[in-house]
């Protein structure tokens, strides 16, 4: 018992010590290399929280394609920043706000220490419910079944964050190739990199979205390993993707939500209603609207990561 | 319940010290980074729910556990807008490296 505590103390002290570390961080770089091991010390924090569905989301999506995004974006700024001295807040103020956040700080901890024991759970219901979906994991189980409107709304949400990303092009660009005009690097090291992964990242993502039915995984989680692999062969300058313009890539985007609005809608006529599955088809239409939104979520993750297009095609 | 213990007060801590970035950064790099700090003490308030909900043979309660799936994967969302709004913003003012 003592070891597991210190080790959740070591957890924490170094989850806080590496955030103070990303503020106070002199130059954009050094503070994006403190977030990115921010967000691995905190998908161990999930895994010692029981949550290892949401450890792997934090180390994929969190750490792994938010560092990538934000290094892509400090690299591309340079050492200009967008900011002057004058828009720093002057001495006085920083410590007033700093000693008001702390204020909040320990507000939020005294709060969240005296919540009421025993504390509330949905877990029996869900524990409830699970038997109908077949499903072994007890989160895919919440995500696609009993709460499967969230994960449809957080599907539609990267549809219009593609939208948002692209609309962000210049006139002259639209409608051009997605991403910066010329790939960033070409050095052999990466091009090797980017021909012997793939192959076996997408077998781990494939895996990921399989397992989820029983054990930690799922679409979220394995789609953005396809993604990252993707990702991957088109910074060594190996792939391209369609032009904004493309009716087939907009086709690959809104797949995975409208499969999933299709068969909710069916559940109005076969089942109890929206987004509910009929009793003797359940496993299967979930591993329809699964495979679905992993292929969608993994073409909107690509497309968010490179960004609008910068020139016509 | 030590889990809760451990990470309720950290999840407190890093919600202050996101909030401080976002508010004393001028760079909006910066401001970013730090609104995704705070983020992640949110995420972790939710974390140490789900743990005091633990039950019905699951380590944690699965509820919470979803809804921190989906808002990770919306927050990734929002800061990808974010960051295509501040290149563009960089592009038009000349500003940026080597474009």
């Amino acid at each position: 018992m003592t070891a597991a505590l210190l080790l959740d103390l070591a957890l924490a002290l170094s989850a806080v010590a590496v955030a103070l570390w990303t503020v106070a961080a002199k130059r954009a770089f050094e503070a994006i290399v403190g977030f990115i091991a921010f967000g691995l010390l905190l998908s161990l924090a999930w895994v010692r929280l029981g949550t290892v569905d949401v450890a792997l989301t934090e180390a994929a999506v969190g750490a792994g394609a938010g560092g990538v995004l934000l290094l892509g974006a400090s690299a591309r700024l340079g050492t200009r920043a967008l900011a002057e001295a004058k828009d720093v807040p002057i001495l006085p103020l920083r410590v007033a706000t700093g000693l008001l956040c702390a204020l909040l700080s320990g507000a939020l901890g005294w709060a969240i220490l005296s919540l009421p024991t025993p504390a509330p759970s949905l877990a029996p219901l869900a524990a409830a419910n699970l038997a109908a979906t077949e499903l072994g994991n007890p989160v895919s189980g919440v995500l696609l079944a009993w709460r499967a409107m969230d994960t449809l709304l957080e599907a539609v949400a990267l549809v219009l964050a593609v939208i948002g990303v692209w609309s962000v092009a210049g006139d002259d660009a639209w409608g051009g190739i997605p991403g910066p005009a010329q790939p960033p690097r070409r050095d052999p090291a990466l091009r090797l990199a980017a021909r012997i992964l793939p192959p076996i990242g997408v077998v781990i993502g494939v895996h990921i979205v399989w397992t989820g039915a029983d054990a930690p995984g799922g679409a979220f989680q394995g789609g953005t390993v396809l993604a990252a692999m993707w990702v991957l062969a088109w910074m060594a300058g190996l792939v391209r993707p369609p032009a904004v313009s493309s009716r087939k890539m907009r086709t690959w985007v809104v797949t995975g939500p409208l499969v999933f609005i299709a068969i909710g809608l069916l559940g109005c006529f076969l089942a109890d209603g929206f987004l509910a599955y009929p009793a003797a088809f359940t496993k299967p239409l979930i591993l329809v609207v699964e495979a679905a939104l992993t292929f969608s979520i993994a073409v909107a993750l690509v497309l968010l990561l490179i960004g609008p297009p910068e020139a016509a095609s | 319940m030590n889990e809760a213990a451990t990470y309720g007060p950290t999840a407190a801590a890093l919600i202050g010290i996101g909030l401080y970035g976002v508010l004393t950064h001028a760079e909006p790099l910066r401001r970013i980074l730090a609104f995704n700090l705070l983020g992640g003490g949110v995420f972790l308030v939710f974390g140490v729910v789900a743990r005091r909900g633990a039950g019905a043979g699951f380590d944690g309660d699965p509820v919470p556990q979803a809804i921190i799936i989906t808002g990770i994967v919306v927050a990734f969302a929002a800061t990808t807008l974010a960051v295509a709004l501040l290149l563009r913003l960089a592009r038009l003012r000349g500003d940026s490296g080597n474009d």
